[in-house]
């Protein structure tokens, strides 16, 4: 039953994939990385559950972080070219 | 009775997950994949950090600190990630009725 949980958030991932890939904008392809980040998170949270570490969770904290810091520098890239 | 719920939370979540990646690939334009992706993928988060934490009541102070997290920082990205996408991108956007309402914010 977990199986077929993280196989759905893996096949949205990937779903999200090939929109990152063939975006035609950086724009889109940042909203791509938006939301890969986010859907990866709740992988990591889920994967905490099935291995039963709590030590992911840590890392489920760290891979958000990374991933909002990422989306607000290339943002402000987009907007004034640094 | 708690798995149960724990999912149903989660299928929950996952179903709003791959609503917002097939809204990100089916839809026409930046800004309107943005509104597809953000609010779903939200939810769907939190769902799914709630159906963990009827799984494992223990660890539910750390998952209530990474939804309070995720709940903060995303409006601010998709803020910031709109406001420049619409300053650059001017062109590409997908506009039938002719409204704009940001029409004199250049700079």
């Amino acid at each position: 039953m977990l199986n077929v949980l993280i196989l759905l958030i893996a096949l949205s991932l990937m779903l999200t994939l090939i929109r990152f890939i063939k975006g035609p904008t950086l724009a889109d392809r940042v909203v791509a990385f938006d939301s890969m980040s986010i859907i990866a998170t709740s992988l990591l949270v889920v994967l905490s559950f099935y291995f039963n570490k709590s030590l992911y969770l840590d890392l489920a904290f760290v891979f958000g972080l990374m991933g909002f810091i990422g989306t607000v520098v290339f943002a402000k890239f987009l907007d004034k070219e640094l | 009775m708690l798995t149960i719920i724990g999912y149903i939370f989660g299928f929950l979540g996952v179903v709003l997950f791959f609503i917002s990646a097939l809204g990100l690939l089916r839809m026409p334009d930046t800004l309107t994949r943005m509104q597809a992706a953000t609010k779903a993928s939200t939810l769907g988060s939190l769902l799914i950090i709630l159906s963990i934490a009827c799984f494992m009541p223990q660890w539910s102070l750390k998952l209530i600190v990474l939804g309070m997290f995720i709940l903060i920082t995303n409006p601010i990205s998709s803020s910031i990630l709109s406001m420049s996408a619409y300053k650059r991108f001017k062109k590409n956007v997908y506009n039938t009725s002719g409204a704009d309402a940001l029409k004199g914010e250049e700079s």
